[in-house]
């Protein structure tokens, strides 16, 4: 649920990192917060447990710049990717504006990356979202080991599993070292304030 | 759930209502939030010694309350309208605003619960009236 303060001229928006367990979404978070100037960021809040999993969520806030006038404030935030924490995800993902769906490459996760993605397309229809017509992007992470001797999936089987109903963008991605990581956010956030700007602020500001 | 879109005279109004409601009764800080974890409206904390985060307590409160909810759900309630933590110096108070706001107040010892919790219920119906229609 995206908040437009026409006062200060500020339109605050949610983006939501999901996918299954450990496949890389507090990286992503973690790298953006390193990498970002300190002027543009705002402080890291992450409730994890004692193993670095992420126990409720984590959320980053982000100050992108102007548009229009408007100050474009985005807030990351992560999911508990376990399948038990189902109820803990449906409840970030309350007012979320966009989304990106963070896979894993290893051929014996290709489940739970299919298992993910429907679990996210039934915690949105929880919140009355539709996955369907909402801001998304894939993040196919951990790319750096195709090149080890560990079996992981293709791009076209990837693509297969998770992008032939959605038919979104996609990126590749090392989210430890960031490759892909600031590329992703990019396409996000253009994704969702163009969504949020065409249902209120064309017309707002006109 | 629908985006808020706040206007000048809103959150002017809603300002003015907390701030003479809470503030003027002895609260160091009282923060209007929606239920996504956005903050609508900010007063108080003039005081050096308090410097809040108020974008984390924003999102830890949202998630708190929402848990809090679906602890009521488990033991047969609809859900629990307020919430309330005491502190050594420092005490918080949630009050749900209709249907997607929270009010929250931080209060030091030298105000009473019972009168925030009138407060806020005064306040509540005021304040969603502003935002909610």
């Amino acid at each position: 649920m995206a908040l437009i303060d026409l006062s200060k001229k500020e339109v605050h928006c949610k983006v939501v990192y999901y996918g299954p367990g450990r496949c890389g979404k507090t990286t992503n978070l973690l790298y953006i917060h390193k990498a970002m100037d300190e002027k543009d960021r705002g402080k890291m809040l992450t409730i994890d447990t004692k193993g670095d999993r992420t126990l409720f969520f984590d959320l980053l806030p982000l100050n992108l710049g102007k548009i229009s006038g408007f100050d474009i404030r985005i807030q990351l935030y992560t999911v508990p990717g376990q399948v038990m924490y189902e109820a803990t995800r449906s409840l970030v993902l309350k007012g979320c504006d966009g989304l990106v769906y963070v896979a894993d490459p290893l051929k014996v996760r290709q489940e739970r990356n299919i298992e993910g993605l429907e679990d996210l397309r039934r915690n949105l229809e929880k919140n009355n979202l539709d996955l369907n017509k909402m801001p998304v992007v894939l993040q196919y992470n951990k790319r750096d080991l195709c090149d080890t001797p560990v079996p992981t999936l293709t791009i076209a089987e990837l693509e297969n599993d998770l992008n032939s109903q959605l038919n979104t963008s996609y990126y590749e991605a090392i989210a430890t070292t960031g490759v892909g990581v600031f590329e992703t956010l990019t396409e996000i956030t253009k994704k969702t304030v163009r969504y949020v700007a065409e249902k209120h602020l064309l017309t707002s500001i006109d | 759930m629908a985006d808020f879109v706040i206007t000048a005279q809103a959150q002017e109004k809603a300002g003015s209502l907390i701030v003479n409601s809470l503030i003027k009764a002895g609260v160091k800080t009282a923060l209007l939030i929606d239920s996504a974890g956005n903050v609508l409206a900010n007063c108080g904390h003039d005081q050096q010694d308090l410097d809040i985060d108020a974008i984390s307590l924003a999102a830890l409160a949202a998630a708190s309350l929402a848990a809090t909810s679906q602890i009521a759900k488990l033991i047969g309630e609809d859900d629990f309208s307020l919430l309330f933590h005491k502190g050594k110096n420092g005490n918080i108070h949630f009050g749900r605003v209709g249907v997607e706001l929270i009010l929250i107040t931080i209060f030091g010892d030298d105000v009473s619960l019972g009168l925030i919790r009138c407060r806020v219920a005064e306040l509540a119906d005021s304040l969603a009236q502003i935002f909610e229609g």
